[in-house]
């Protein structure tokens, strides 16, 4: 009896019993589906949030002035923002933003008054560092920086309050007097915390000391480091400039955690703590994955287990009948692993496309991102437990004599 | 006289150990030839099922030694009890045991299937045997769709697929009713009259008065041993015992014959079968 010829018993035994071959199927397919989504879904959380971390700005870090406003000698100045442009010092440095803001500055459009809560002046790089992209127009170059033109790119709740059904782009704003050309909007913002994010405007730094700040001090540096792993040597590179420029001796510079000790006049915030946490959260969420696709692969394997012994003990009697017409355990055993293998595999496949279909919806409000080795798992381990569980009872039946397995009940 | 298809010699079964010891067979000694159609009859508990199990290869004695066709059975192997119970021996159960969902002439096919004969061959050999049982055209249908009778019949046929040297029936019509028993047992007179080896269990007088020897089992042993006709001969039973179950079925009960009238879930299927003759759907 050649090996086709048992597949094509093995078809039979799975075809003469539908229902039974669709639910054990069905119980695979539940079984895989359940661990690829449930992974999936777990890392798509975790992905989020190490989204939202990152869009905060993982590889910059903000230099402030600690000294009280108008001591010259401890104020940033955009001499000092120049001087970190230096690849000889600091190589890691992608781009270095100066940025002077002025709070409570009123824009006036054709006698709508709005109170803009932060006007920041500064430098074309500053979108990139601060992950605010624009999303409407264009934001301004450095050309309009060196030449001061009065231009400016303002945030959604700036364009909503001043130009409500209007296209605020080549509008013309009055700012303390002065006349500026709206040439962007800002992408809107995820606001955290009380303020506003997106009642914002920017200008070029030189506009925004001429009209309403004044040509002193600037509020911060915003330091871009060309990879987040480089943002430690970065910080370093930055106290060593700076406390070249401000000659400051005390080489201790200021601590990781942003908080500046007294002895610089500055203090250097930066995000490495928010990437500790960002790894500890992934961490917690590989512990969490790892348990709850444990659990799902446990209960999943049960279902397996249990209706593969149900099919097999109850075809025990079967099994004595075709001993009895002179089938060679050899013969038995192939069928019944056969049939075992069709399902499992037939099952884990349907269970995977289930899965791949599922993660393309939003699940519980996060979107579920596959792992691969998670497919991998799931459809191994769901075969391996139908195999066994299958085939063990099928050999165990194919090695009884036929009568006692024709008397089993 | 050629070589026994059957021998059997000082066979003995034990089950359990201690006091729960039970002997179900003593020590039987018998030996069948060619062409013999021989019927073993006992009460319940004699050990005749016990000892069809043995002589079907499906179980094994404690003691004693089982010739099949010349070859002790005791010391084959697995594949070679295998190929022993494919080639040598057709089994009929009183159960029917068809394999459920399957279509009688797969039923059929499925010995030749182990025995390794190819599709169309296969195809064709079942359909002759299911011909022989007189259900060629129920060859689609499955067992749940047949009466009693007609299961058994597709069991015979399957039985005799083969052409094994021996066919063994335990109790072929101890859940059938008189007519569908009248049906299998003219099947198996056919068989004897063609030369068949027939060894049958049975526990009533009408299907062991058919046989051409008849043997009685009492607590594991062989009281008697009649021959009832030559063994070269069809068996001479048939005709009047053939008599005897008509005018049952014609309404005349028998003392004796209440057992085999036992209803099965055959006499249901009544109308889908054209073998029985309205008057033998009232004995039911």
């Amino acid at each position: 009896m050649n090996f086709l010829e048992v597949v094509r018993f093995s078809l039979r035994g799975l075809s003469a019993n539908k229902l039974r071959s669709a639910l054990t199927m069905l119980g695979i397919l539940i079984g895989v589906a359940a661990v690829i989504l449930l992974v999936a879904v777990g890392n798509g959380s975790a992905k989020a949030i190490s989204d939202r971390i990152e869009a905060l700005g993982t590889n910059t870090i903000t230099v402030m002035s600690t000294g009280r406003g108008g001591s010259s000698s401890t104020a940033l100045t955009k001499k000092m923002a120049d001087a970190l442009i230096d690849e000889e010092l600091a190589p890691d440095i992608k781009s270095v933003s100066p940025v002077v803001s002025a709070s409570s500055a009123t824009m006036t459009y054709e006698g709508t008054d709005h109170a803009v809560s932060t006007f920041v002046g500064t430098t074309p790089d500053w979108f990139g560092a601060s992950s605010t992209p624009v999303e409407k127009g264009a934001s301004f170059t450095t050309d309009d920086v060196t030449q001061g033109r009065r231009v400016v790119v303002i945030g959604q709740t700036v364009a909503e309050e001043l130009f409500p059904g209007v296209d605020p782009i080549d509008k013309q704003v009055t700012v303390s007097g002065a006349l500026f050309t709206v040439v962007g909007v800002l992408k809107e913002k995820s606001s955290t915390g009380f303020q506003d994010s997106n009642d914002t405007a920017v200008a070029p730094l030189t506009a925004v000391q001429q009209v309403l700040a004044g040509y002193g001090s600037l509020t911060s540096i915003i330091v871009e480091a060309k990879d987040p792993d480089k943002v430690d040597a970065v910080q370093s590179e930055v106290s060593t400039i700076l406390n070249q420029q401000l000659n400051v001796k005390s080489a201790t510079s200021s601590s990781r955690s942003g908080s500046g000790t007294s002895s610089t006049p500055y203090r250097i915030q930066n995000a490495s703590s928010l990437l500790e946490t960002q790894t500890e959260t992934a961490d917690t969420f590989t512990t969490l994955l790892g348990a709850v696709a444990a659990i799902s692969l446990l209960v999943g394997g049960i279902g397996i287990t249990n209706i593969m012994l149900v099919t097999v003990t109850e075809r025990t009697r079967e099994i004595g009948i075709r001993k009895a017409l002179g089938a060679p355990r050899r013969v038995i055993l192939t069928q019944f692993l056969i049939e075992a293998t069709l399902l499992s595999v037939l099952g884990g496949a349907l269970g995977v496309a289930a899965a791949l279909i599922g993660s393309h919806f939003t699940i519980v409000g996060v979107k579920p991102v596959i792992v691969p080795s998670s497919i991998g798992l799931a459809v191994g381990v769901s075969v391996a437990i139908g195999l066994f569980f299958g085939g063990l009872p099928a050999a165990r039946a194919a090695r009884l004599r036929p009568i006692d397995a024709l008397r089993y009940e | 006289m050629s070589r026994p298809v059957l021998e059997v010699q000082d066979l003995k079964k034990i089950y359990g150990t201690g006091e729960a010891t039970v002997h179900a067979l003593r020590g039987v000694s018998m030996t069948v030839h060619r062409g013999d159609y021989v019927a073993i009859m006992g009460s319940s508990g004699s050990g005749k099922s016990t000892l069809m199990n043995i002589l079907g290869a499906l179980d094994i004695p404690t003691f004693g030694s089982y010739k099949l066709d010349g070859v002790e059975v005791g010391t084959l192997s697995d594949s070679q009890l295998a190929l022993a119970r494919n080639r040598l021996i057709g089994f009929i159960f009183q159960a029917f045991n068809l394999i459920p969902r399957t279509s009688a002439v797969a039923n059929v096919e499925l010995p030749l299937a182990y025995a390794g004969v190819k599709p169309r061959e296969r195809r064709r050999r079942a359909m002759a045997a299911l011909d022989i049982v007189g259900l060629a055209d129920r060859a689609d249908h499955e067992p749940n769709q047949l009466s009693g009778g007609q299961q058994q019949r597709v069991a015979v046929a399957r039985a005799l697929v083969t052409e094994p040297a021996l066919l063994l029936a335990d109790e072929p019509t101890g859940n059938l009713d008189s007519k569908s028993t009248d049906d299998v047992l003219q099947v198996f007179d056919d068989l004897s009259a063609a030369g068949r080896t027939i060894v049958i269990i049975t526990h009533e007088d009408e299907v062991g008065a058919r046989a051409k020897r008849l043997i009685r089992l009492v607590d594991g042993a062989i009281v008697t041993d009649n021959r009832q006709s030559p063994i070269e001969l069809p068996p001479v039973g048939a005709a009047a015992a053939h008599a005897k179950v008509q005018s049952v079925t014609n309404g005349h009960l028998a003392a004796g014959h209440g057992a085999a009238a036992r209803t099965t879930t055959g006499t249901t299927y009544g109308p889908a079968s054209s073998y029985a003759p309205p008057v033998g759907r009232h004995s039911a």
